[in-house]
């Protein structure tokens, strides 16, 4: 049954993606197949996060091989945190995606290619082996390459040029670090490659070098400063209801794995990666926040604060005490429900005026003062008002920058948010509260259908808005479980002997 | 031979690069080629070349002899030659799709997304 209970993230999305495919010509009966995978995937998800929670970490071996031998599925409270917050968000989408994409697109494919997609995001997740992890980012990827470029209107193909090129590279980057790893401790299962770096071996160095491959792998894939160019170019690009899983769950996929590697396996050479971490994660915020303050697009504004947000995760990494990477697993889990609501919203705001221009956009409060409240919530949360989600995650990682007197990089992380508030209020004044610029009446003329379909798109961001409410206003058990796993993830003895069974 | 391949490598990953830097479409999908070569090669050196048979253990023995070549890496340079294939294949698909569409061959007409909009 625990077995089974980690395959499933993996299983679900499979067989939904075979049933969708076999179901290619009847839209109808993809939407359901698909809101029924999710329906499963929530309740497994839930199911798996009760039990790691009740037990201790989980793991299973595939095909029954011996664990430094066979391919590992491993799920401790982190992982098991991400598959959940992937199945929640995906929930979300599908219920988007059924008025809020066009009938093309979803003809296209898109139902499999998105269950594929979260077939990878939860195997990048809870595997336990080096190179099975680079298999599930190519399986993510690939997705995301179909999904960027799906529908094929000139910025969608613009985008997904520059998409697909960094990320081809960025796996080459990965492909090569895993040589080098293999090459030096002959080994791929993390909790081995775990024990033995924490061995002395002949050549630490070596080791240092593959963990900078990995981190401008993952620094690409996570859009870590210098390394983020990619990301503002391509997000903005396909339509929402494919924007905001990708925009949501993507760099997230890549910083978990970050953490993971940082903390389970390239631990050796701390006085040089702790430093480094803390370097990049400032200017990430920084420059990050920065972009976002110059755009006048809704969803561009939203994409550099992806490249900010990335910088506060990675500032958990950087401060490496206990309470900061459970700050840091608590605000990755916040951002991904924040940042898809976010996306979603200027969804539905487009959906109402058929622009993403602030300047083109007013007057939606006095139209939708509903909507206006979720989004309200959201962009508070994104900026980390309390007692909305997003202060938790930044109360905790500025605690345990204090703790280690690192106050350079809590001033800067402090600095960043309230730019963060300054560019959540510009699109609250220019979207929410100015008066709606004149344009052509013909444009005002909402059809009873449109409503109709307004308010069922009101009903995914609702959807998410309840949970960030729950991890905001009722944050004990999160961030307690946050504390948790971080405590899984820095006493590396416990995956190890989870895995290897000592 | 092992003096030899990582000069080659070295070779391919510069070429690689300098190719993707350019800005022509086509040599954009050469430098993509070649880039997914020099890892998969490097991949396969890094698991130490030996002259040897294969790791399959005989039938009354307990190990197998030595000295056998590694199989781990040649079955990660497999899989990564079958992945790299599958996105190298798309990359060229859509690469012709952006020809068609954008009538140009130079990257740096693929600007606009960056763009910020001007204000109305």
């Amino acid at each position: 049954m625990n077995h089974l209970l980690i395959m499933l993230p993996l299983l679900i999305p499979l067989f939904g993606a075979i049933l969708s495919l076999f179901s290619w010509r009847y839209v109808r009966a993809q939407q359901v197949i698909g809101i029924l995978a999710q329906a499963f995937m929530l309740i497994a998800s839930f199911l798996l996060l009760f039990d790691v929670n009740d037990n201790g970490i989980r793991t299973t071996q595939m095909g029954s091989w011996p664990a430094p031998f066979g391919i590992s599925l491993v799920a401790d409270l982190f992982s098991s945190m991400m598959v959940i917050t992937s199945s929640i968000i995906g929930m979300a989408i599908y219920l988007f995606s059924i008025k809020g994409l066009d009938k093309a697109r979803q003809t296209f494919g898109y139902y499999p290619v998105l269950l594929i997609l979260q077939m990878g995001v939860s195997g990048a997740c809870l595997t336990g082996d080096l190179f099975n992890l680079f298999v599930w980012f190519e399986v993510l990827l690939i997705c995301c390459f179909v999904l960027i470029a799906l529908g094929g209107t000139k910025p969608q193909l613009e985008g997904a040029i520059k998409y697909v090129t960094i990320n081809f590279l960025a796996s080459g980057f990965l492909l090569t670090g895993i040589g080098v790893v293999y090459g030096i401790l002959g080994s791929l299962n993390l909790a081995e490659l775990a024990v033995l770096v924490r061995t002395p071996v002949s050549h630490p160095a070596l080791i240092t070098m593959a963990g900078m491959f990995f981190l401008i792998a993952f620094g690409i894939k996570a859009a870590i400063f210098p390394l983020f160019f990619w990301l503002p170019a391509s997000y903005h690009t396909p339509p929402i209801a494919i924007s905001a899983f990708i925009a949501g769950m993507l760099t997230k996929v890549g910083m978990y794995a970050l953490i993971r590697l940082f903390t389970l396996v390239f631990v050796t050479d701390q006085e040089l990666t702790i430093p480094l971490f803390t370097v990049l994660a400032g200017f990430t915020m920084v420059i990050g926040v920065f972009g976002a303050a110059s755009q006048n697009d809704f969803r561009k504004i939203l994409s550099f604060h992806i490249v900010s947000q990335i910088g506060y995760m990675l500032m958990g990494l950087a401060l490496f005490t206990p309470l900061a990477i459970a700050g840091s697993v608590y605000f990755i889990i916040h951002n991904i429900l924040v940042k898809t609501n976010l996306f979603l919203i200027s969804g539905v705001v487009a959906h109402n005026r058929g622009t993403f221009a602030l300047k083109k956009l007013g007057g939606v409060y006095l139209q939708h003062p509903f909507l206006s409240v979720l989004f309200f919530i959201s962009a508070f949360s994104l900026a980390g008002i309390p007692p909305f989600s997003g202060f938790w995650g930044k109360f905790m990682l500025a605690k345990a920058g204090f703790e280690i007197d690192s106050f350079v990089i809590v001033l800067v992380s402090l600095a960043v948010s309230l730019i963060t508030i300054f560019s959540m209020t510009k699109i609250w004044n220019e979207v929410f509260w100015k008066n709606k610029p004149e344009t052509d009446p013909l444009d005002d003329v909402v059809t009873a259908r449109e409503k109709k379909d307004n308010r069922l798109l009101h009903l995914p961001v609702l959807f998410l808005v309840m949970f960030i409410l729950f991890i905001g206003v009722y944050a004990e058990p999160v961030v307690s479980m946050a504390q948790l796993a971080a405590e899984q993830l820095l006493n590396s003895e416990l995956y190890i002997n989870a895995v290897l069974k000592k | 031979m092992e003096l030899i391949l990582p000069f080659l490598i070295g070779i391919l990953f510069s070429a690689s690069l300098y190719l993707i830097l350019h800005r022509h479409f086509f040599k954009l999908i050469l430098g993509l080629i070649l880039f997914g070569l020099a890892t998969n090669l490097f991949l396969f050196v890094i698991g130490r070349l030996t002259r040897g048979g294969s790791a399959i253990i005989g039938q009354d023995e307990r190990v197998a002899t030595e000295p056998f070549a590694d199989p781990v890496p040649q079955a990660l340079l497999l899989t990564a030659i079958v992945i790299g294939f599958g996105i190298q294949a798309f990359a060229i698909v859509l690469i012709k799709r952006v020809y068609q569409s954008f009538g140009t061959t130079d990257l740096d007409d693929m600007n606009t997304t960056d763009q910020i909009e001007e204000k109305h």
